[in-house]
Formats: structure tokens, C-alpha cells, sequence
């Protein structure tokens, strides 16, 4: 038997059928709904009088049109509200499970499926969503999808989809002290850039990787999309076994044992070829912050922006260019010069509790700069936001002139009430730097959940490992 | 499904790289419930200015610039339709009424949502994407013929250029087809799927 990559896998124990064109309908195990991308899935259902294939397949929350401030009084802004309606109209009437507005579960969709365990190692998920990748931390197959799609899944509980390359990012050594899964992850998309994952499924391995912790390892694979790649995934070990057991939707008993044996095997073999192979050594990676329009667009802390009439290639300069413009930055400035308007610590990148606890480590004891007008924290979900509370990593922000959010995507993508406004500058934990993101006009810094919190406490970035010096 | 055969067409433009789906709709056309009607919205921060609370079009935007008026073709950068994965981007483009998009290289979930939509995706050399960039920038009104059976683009002079495609979603455009009923057919393995993973994996089933 040859060797396998953990792609190949998951890949091969999913094939229902292979047409003669070499299409293959792939079986899907795990469907996370939420409330913008399903709506147009459910109509078309409804107008061809089809049924949801699989209810106990799916599970839905609402997420990105949800307040983070007091709900009480339900969403202010009427077309949020319709679609948060109607993805409850829609659970009901096809009775699939929902974590709604004001159950304590609910929570942005990639933070709550690993949380409850309704991710497992060795499924397939799909979500239409980019960020699904998140979930192949786990050792699964997790890929966005587009509401064609969803409907599809809802329908058949398969998806046609094509067999994607492999790549595998192999990174030595160990992250130092203050640099963080996120400062990796924008150092491996500023080097293979927005596009170097595009038609491949990329496997993140070696033992700075298996030294993450699985929350980390979610925010590793969550930004492969923003590398090109629809998946990301790491392979099965202990760490993620211990993160599993005892979760609500995990299973237990002997099912857990016999499920514990099988998932031992959801790892690349030692043998295996990978289509693209890249090695990073984690001992050289400093704190990121980007200072473009594109997650590409990134630099050390210690570093400067760019000018862009060093870039030789004319298309790259000129998206340079574009993008210094969009920023208001001037070339050659340091990064440690630039200062922020507001900062954002939040999203399915890095809201988790692990996210949290560092960020408020830095914040224990200061206060946000006078020149920063808001600093947003946002939990990942409501049993997040209950355990940061049970820390007292609430009273932390607060005295810190933090607010302290309810769960949801917030100003990651401000489909909400946060937002940016024009040429606001921000300090974020989330995913995407692009163009009008966080709000239209707004400008947007990539950066890890301890940058960020430095970044506010000093009113421009610093470098977080001098912080964790003094 | 509006089935794809040929387009010829006026050729719109877009000189950027790494284009991503918050730009081509962004996220305040989000909260429709409805597939239609986006087309309006597409590229809105480009297209649109605001001027003392009031909006207006961009002059400097290309698709508000007469030369390009009732283009079906968008000519852009790589990465097209990079980010998010909303299928509205789709939606807002062929609302417009754009039926194909040539670049160098496109996202993948992008991609596989154009297909859904019956938006042809021309991948064609990075020198060939640029040459077509100068010929529409010295002919006012430049059309191209974009010819899914022959898997050609072709010029209103002579020349042509040959793009590869994907034969499941070359047939699948050529016919416009509805995936769900073709799916269905395999009931049949579907159903014998979920009984052996139901014996070799139950965890995978809520309901076991």
C-alpha cells in the first residue's frame, strides 16, 4: 500500500461515486448554516419541494448579523433582522438544530462546532463560509462553500467537488516567546502570498505546529483561505484527543474508544509525497502586522513599510501603490510609527479563550491609550464569553477602557453595528485587510490578539516581546 | 441555469490584482435574502462617490465610462475573486450582466460559484491578459468572441487563444444543468454509503 497524505484520507473514505470524467461525489458528514449565506439555499429547496437529506447533519447559528451590544430589544437594523428571522423560520420548518440569538451556545459558527463537537476528527464539513478551514484543525476536511452549494448539501448530503493538490507547510523549531500562531500564519501568507494555496489543500505539520495548542492550530488553518487554499488541516495527535473528550456533541463510552483508535490514523504517513512542499523555521518568525490591502502585505514588528518603486513586477507595484494610497501611509515608514484609531479583538481567527487570557494579560493594569477611541473585545461565543467572565477577564478589559462585547462576527466584516469608519485606522485580530472590510473606507492591521491589546494600551504597535520584558 | 455557448461582447477592464469578493459586493448587500437585483451594487466602492450625502457615479470608474457600456466580458488581474466565499459576487456579476470574466488565475471557491451561475471563467497567460489590456485601452468599444465549444477566445482581427477548461464544468455550462437532480441519480450509492459508515463510524450520526 503506498503512503497517504492525511488529505488522501479523508479524500478517499468520502468518495461515494466517481463519474467517468473523473468527477466524485463526495459525502458530506457535517453542514454549519448561518443566516447570510443560507437563506437563497432554503428557498430553492422550497420551490423544488425538496426535504433536507440528513437533518442530524446540519446545525445552525446566527453570527454575523447579531449585536454585540445588549439584545434585550432584539437588531435595530430591519434587513439583519429579516435574515436572522428568517434563518429561524427556516431551522424550524426543516428542523435542523439552531443555536439562536439568545441561546447561550450561539457564537460565531467556526468557534462553536469544534467547541460543542460537532467537529470531529476524520468528517467533512462545509459551511458557506471561507473560513471554514478553521475546522481542519481538527483533523477533518473543512472547506467553504457557496449557497448553491448548501442547498446541494442540504438536498444530497454530498458535493461534487474536485480533488485538490497538496502542500505541505512544515515548520521547525518553536514559536518564541510572545509570537503566536496568528504571527505564523501571516508569516507563511507573506511568503507564499494571497494566492501560493490556490488549488491546494495545505497540511500544516512539524513540531512547531504540533507544539500549538489545538485553538492555535484553528487559527493556523483558518486563514489558509487567505493563502488561496480552501482547506487547511493539521493531522490527529493526543493534544487533539484531550481537546475532545467530554465536549457535548463528542461521542462517549465505547463509541469515544472505538473512535479514539480510528482517528490515531488520521495523520500523514512518514512515506508520503506532497505536490508542494514548504519549510519554515518558527525560531525566525517576529510578531506580524500588515500594512496593505491584502494579507500578502505583511512585516515584521520591527520593520517598515514598503516602497513600492523597489517592486519590479509593474501589476504587484502598482497593487502596492493602490494600497499604500487606500492605507494613508507613507512609504518607509516604521510600523511601530503607525498609530491606531481603534482596535478590534475578536473574530473566528482569534476570539477563543486562549485569545482572550493573552490579550488581557497585556491589557492587567494599564489603561487604552487617550488617542484611541474604542477598543472592541468580542468573545467567540457565549460559553467563551461565560468562561472569560468566570476568569475575570472581563473586569480586566473594562478597567482597561475595553468594551466587553457579546459573542458574533462584529467588526471582522461589520455587517453589524461595529464598525469603521472612513479612514479609521485599526489594530485586528481578524482575517482580512481588504478594502472597506471593517467598515467603508476603513484601514485594517492584521495582528495577533497580543499586539493588539499592546497596540491599544500604547496608542501605536509596539513589539509585544519588549512588552513581556518589562 | 442560463446555458453558455458563445459570447461576443463588448470588453470592460479592471486593472487590478488580488480582486476579492468584499469588492466586488460588499458586505451592506449581504443582508438580501433574495438572489436577485445585486447587480446594481457591484464594485460599489469604485463605482459610486459620495458627495455631501449624496451618491453619484465614479467618472473614473470603468464601468461608468461609455466606451465600455453593455460589456458582457470583465478583463481582470489574477486572483480574481479572491476572500470570502459569498456566492452574492457571482450574483452581482451576472446581474450586471457579465458572462465572462478573463484573468490569469481566479480563487477556488470563486470559481466553482461562477459555474453554479453560468459565469465562464477564461484563464489565460499573464502576457496574453496584458496584451488584451493594451488592445482594449487603444480601441474604444474592443469586443472579443468567447467561444465555450472550441474553448477559444477569439479577437475581431485573427487572433485566437485557446484556454483550458474543465470538461464536468465545460458540459455542465454548455447545458446549463441543475446539479441537485443529476446528484439524485446516485441515490442509490448515497444511501449504501451512509449504511457502511454508519457501521464502521457511528459517531457520525447524531441520530445513532
Amino acid at each position: 500500500m503506498s503512503a497517504k497524505t492525511l488529505y488522501d484520507k479523508l479524500w478517499e473514505s468520502h468518495v461515494v461515486h466517481t463519474e467517468q470524467d473523473g468527477g466524485v461525489l463526495l459525502y458530506i458528514d457535517r453542514q454549519l448554516l448561518h443566516e447570510v449565506t443560507s437563506p437563497q439555499a432554503f428557498s430553492g429547496l422550497r420551490a423544488a419541494g425538496r426535504k433536507a437529506w440528513r437533518i442530524d447533519a446540519n446545525i445552525a447559528t446566527v453570527d454575523h448579523n447579531v449585536p454585540t451590544t445588549d439584545r434585550t430589544a432584539g437588531i435595530a437594523d430591519a434587513t439583519s433582522r429579516l435574515q436572522v428571522d428568517t434563518l429561524d423560520q427556516n431551522c424550524a420548518e426543516f428542523g435542523i438544530e439552531e443555536f439562536g440569538m439568545h441561546d447561550k451556545r450561539q457564537g460565531i459558527v467556526h468557534v462553536i462546532a469544534p467547541e460543542q463537537g460537532l467537529t470531529l476528527p476524520g468528517m467533512t464539513v462545509v459551511c458557506g463560509d471561507s473560513h471554514t478551514a478553521t475546522h481542519g484543525a481538527l483533523g477533518a476536511l473543512a472547506f467553504g462553500i457557496g449557497t448553491t452549494e448548501v442547498e446541494h448539501v442540504l438536498a444530497t448530503q454530498c458535493l461534487w467537488v474536485r480533488k485538490s493538490k497538496s502542500m505541505r507547510v512544515w515548520v521547525d523549531g518553536q514559536l518564541s516567546f510572545g509570537v503566536t500562531a496568528k504571527d505564523l500564519v501571516l508569516a507563511i501568507i507573506g511568503r507564499i502570498g494571497t494566492a501560493g494555496g490556490t488549488g491546494y489543500a495545505i497540511e500544516f505539520a512539524g513540531p512547531a505546529v504540533q507544539a500549538l495548542s489545538v485553538e492555535g492550530r484553528m487559527t493556523l488553518c483558518n486563514m489558509a483561505i487567505e493563502a488561496g487554499a480552501r482547506s487547511g488541516m493539521v493531522g490527529v495527535d493526543a493534544i487533539t484527543i484531550n481537546y475532545l473528550q467530554g465536549r457535548p456533541y463528542a461521542p462517549m463510552g465505547k463509541v469515544w474508544d472505538q473512535a479514539v483508535v480510528a482517528w490515531g490514523d488520521l495523520h500523514s504517513d512518514p512515506e508520503a509525497r506532497f505536490d508542494a512542499e514548504i519549510r519554515m523555521d518558527a525560531c525566525t518568525v517576529a510578531p506580524q502586522v500588515t500594512w496593505g490591502t491584502s494579507p500578502e502585505m505583511v512585516v515584521d514588528i520591527s520593520g517598515h513599510v514598503p516602497d513600492p518603486a523597489l517592486e519590479k513586477d509593474p501589476v504587484r507595484r502598482k497593487g502596492w501603490r493602490d494600497a499604500l494610497t487606500y492605507m494613508g501611509l507613507k512609504a518607509a515608514t516604521p510600523v511601530s510609527a503607525i498609530s491606531l484609531d481603534k482596535v478590534f479583538i475578536g473574530s473566528c481567527t482569534n476570539a477563543r479563550i486562549e485569545d482572550l487570557r493573552v490579550a488581557a494579560a497585556i491589557a492587567r493594569g494599564h489603561h487604552r491609550a487617550a488617542s484611541v477611541k474604542a477598543v472592541l473585545v468580542v468573545p467567540g461565543s457565549g460559553l467563551v464569553k461565560a468562561q472569560a467572565e468566570a476568569e475575570g477577564l472581563d473586569r480586566i478589559f473594562k478597567e482597561a477602557g475595553f468594551e466587553w462585547r457579546e459573542p458574533g462576527c462584529s467588526m471582522c466584516l461589520a455587517m453589524n453595528a461595529d464598525r469603521l469608519e472612513p479612514e479609521e485606522r485599526c489594530a485586528s485580530t481578524s482575517n482580512r485587510n481588504f478594502e472597506g472590510r471593517q467598515g467603508a473606507g476603513g484601514r485594517t492591521h492584521l495582528v495577533s490578539p497580543a499586539m493588539a491589546a499592546a497596540a491599544a494600551i500604547a496608542g501605536h504597535f509596539v513589539d509585544v516581546r519588549d512588552w513581556a520584558v518589562h | 441555469m442560463e446555458a453558455f455557448t458563445v459570447v461576443e461582447a463588448v470588453v470592460a477592464p479592471l486593472d487590478r490584482p488580488n480582486v476579492d469578493t468584499d469588492a466586488i459586493i460588499p458586505k451592506q448587500f449581504l443582508k438580501t435574502i433574495e438572489r436577485k437585483g445585486l447587480g446594481k451594487h457591484l464594485f460599489n466602492a469604485w463605482r459610486y462617490l459620495e458627495q455631501g450625502g449624496q451618491r453619484m457615479d465614479n467618472p473614473d470608474f470603468v464601468l461608468n465610462q461609455a466606451a465600455y457600456a453593455g460589456a458582457r466580458i470583465l478583463l481582470a488581474r489574477e486572483n480574481f475573486g479572491c476572500g470570502s466565499s459569498r456566492e452574492h459576487a457571482p450574483w452581482a456579476l451576472a446581474d450586471y450582466g457579465f458572462r465572462v470574466v478573463i484573468a490569469p488565475s481566479f480563487a477556488d471557491i470563486f470559481a466553482n460559484n461562477c459555474v453554479q451561475n453560468g459565469i465562464l471563467l477564461v484563464r489565460l497567460p499573464a502576457d496574453v491578459v496584458e496584451h488584451l489590456f493594451h488592445e482594449v485601452a487603444a480601441n474604444p468599444g474592443y469586443r472579443l468572441r468567447v467561444d465555450l465549444p472550441a474553448q477559444e477566445v477569439q479577437t475581431m482581427g485573427d487572433s485566437r487563444y485557446a484556454f483550458p477548461m474543465d470538461a464536468g464544468h465545460k458540459h455542465k455550462l454548455l447545458h446549463g444543468l441543475d446539479d441537485i437532480q443529476l446528484t439524485l441519480r446516485q441515490e442509490g450509492a448515497i444511501r449504501a454509503y451512509e449504511v457502511r459508515r454508519r457501521q464502521s463510524a457511528p459517531w457520525l450520526f447524531r441520530d445513532e
